[in-house]
């Protein structure tokens, strides 16, 4: 058993708070350098110019790279053998707390849904827990703006749908949304499991590394092929029009009922935020 | 193309849908709760906190500023949320908008009825745009916090022309010409 202390997890999520939001990934910079090389419309070259202008400014001057700085979703994998004593989750929320406030990072979240009143400190995140075999503690952060989380979507197809009507539900998802997700967008599609199970296979999908491939076959296929068929939509960066729509697509699958195909889009925008780390 | 603000005519004719822009003088922020009091007080023939003629709202909410600092990141907000306000501050003389997103239809119409241009900044590129940003000031409604009115003073601030008063759309337009059919 290792016991980890509740002041590294508040600690520890500060400082992913603070991070996730200033420091683009070299992973993510790189696509943007790459999509910005395979764009052949004008003002799509414009606009991924200044979106890797804005993400360096932002890591040279450690400032948020963009202001929606998001709600922030939290991923556990708790180690079995490690002992904790306290509320975890409550030591997230700290954490988040003291993000925000220390990284002048915008509050965008409010208390109740309806009444929206804003709590003033970012909290609660949403937060995942897993059990899985070790003595560590890992924690995946990703605040998420509201510009791209809203075009996401979750969809009950039924097994005659198939292949192809996954990717017509994933292409049509795009398609509507058009600029408002902040393209070059990245897209996760969770297939399979249940009706939140393929929500959270969505989004785990965007945690991915920018470059994973899925060791699924069929998966990986979808990928590839989707990522082509969202760049010929013509949307482009911004939505001004172009090739480079997508920098990738990730697709998570799992088991589900011999009746039905349950498939999620969720659609993240080129501030693609997540740090992780491990205790 | 450099342009500055307040926007004439002269200007507004010129510009294109697709033109990209860089914007010197004053800017007002406003977003939602801001501008339903915007056009409350019109429909109740008030006169607005500012003088809207001929200037430019920007749909922003920004990060609060570091010490030392005048703003935070301030890069756009979607636009589309503000469409139902904004044909009577056009009517009023509003002549720019800069925000992110796509417009309804009617927004559209009634920007080439007032002659008015609708620019986009880019989403997501807070840190770059609050680089030109000189000074800020609230101007009005200093009750709602971050959705505060605030004049701007900006130097040469980054946007492209999405609707020009011709009818024009850069989103539409550019679109189709890169989407490949099957
Ligand atoms: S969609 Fe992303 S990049 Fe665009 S404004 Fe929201 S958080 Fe920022």
């Amino acid at each position: 058993m290792r016991y980890i202390e509740r002041d590294l997890v508040v600690e520890a999520v500060e400082r992913l708070c603070i991070e996730a939001n200033y420091y683009i990934e070299d992973d993510v910079l790189n696509a943007l350098k790459r999509s910005r090389k395979l764009e052949t419309s004008s003002i799509g070259q414009r606009v991924l110019d200044q979106i890797i202008e804005n993400d360096l400014i932002a890591r040279n001057d450690s400032v948020p790279m963009c202001q929606d700085t998001g709600m922030v979703v939290v991923f556990l994998e708790i180690g079995n053998l490690i002992h904790i004593d306290y509320d975890i989750y409550e030591a997230i929320n700290e954490g988040v707390r003291n993000g925000y406030l220390h990284g002048y990072l915008r509050k965008s979240v409010v208390k109740h849904p309806l009444d929206r009143v804003n709590t003033g400190d970012n909290t609660p995140a949403v937060i995942h827990t897993k059990i899985v075999m070790g003595n560590s503690l890992t924690i995946t952060l990703a605040p998420k703006g509201a510009g791209s989380e809203n075009m996401s979507l979750v969809k009950m197809l039924t097994p005659a749908d198939g292949y192809e009507g996954v990717k017509k539900l994933v292409l049509d998802t795009i398609f509507d949304a058009k600029g408002k997700p902040c393209p070059p967008i990245i897209v996760g599609v969770g297939i399979g499991g249940t009706f939140e199970k393929c929500a959270m296979l969505a989004k785990e999908a965007l945690m991915r590394p920018i470059d994973d491939v899925s060791d699924d076959p069929i998966a990986r296929k979808l990928e590839e092929e989707l990522l082509e068929e969202i760049n010929r939509l013509g949307i482009g960066p911004m939505g001004f029009g172009g090739t480079q729509t997508a920098l990738a697509v990730k697709v998570n699958v799992y088991p589900c009922h011999i009746a039905s195909l349950p498939v999620a889009v969720n659609i993240q925008c080129h501030a693609a935020r997540h740090k992780k780390i491990v205790l | 193309m450099k342009i500055t603000t307040p926007l004439t005519d002269e200007v507004i004719e010129k510009l294109r849908a697709g033109d990209e822009v860089y914007i010197t003088g004053k800017i007002y922020t406003a977003r939602d709760a801001a501008h339903k009091r915007l056009v409350e007080l019109l429909k109740n023939n008030q006169p607005l906190p500012f003088d809207i003629k001929g200037q430019i709202i920007y749909y922003v909410g920004p990060t609060p500023a570091k010490p030392g600092e005048i703003i935070g990141s301030a890069g756009p907000t979607t636009s589309k949320r503000m469409d139902p306000y904004t044909p009577m501050l056009l009517e009023a003389g509003l002549k720019g908008m800069i925000g992110k997103g796509e417009r309804s239809d009617y927004v559209k119409d009634a920007m080439v009825k007032h002659k008015a241009i609708y620019f986009a900044a880019i989403g997501g590129a807070g840190a770059l745009i609050a680089r030109t940003i000189k000074s800020v000031k609230v101007v009005a409604y200093d009750d709602l916090g971050a959705e505060a009115i605030r004049e701007l003073e900006v130097v040469d601030f980054p946007a492209f022309v999405v609707n020009d008063i011709y009818g024009n759309d850069l989103m539409l337009d550019n679109m189709s010409k890169y989407r490949m059919e099957e």
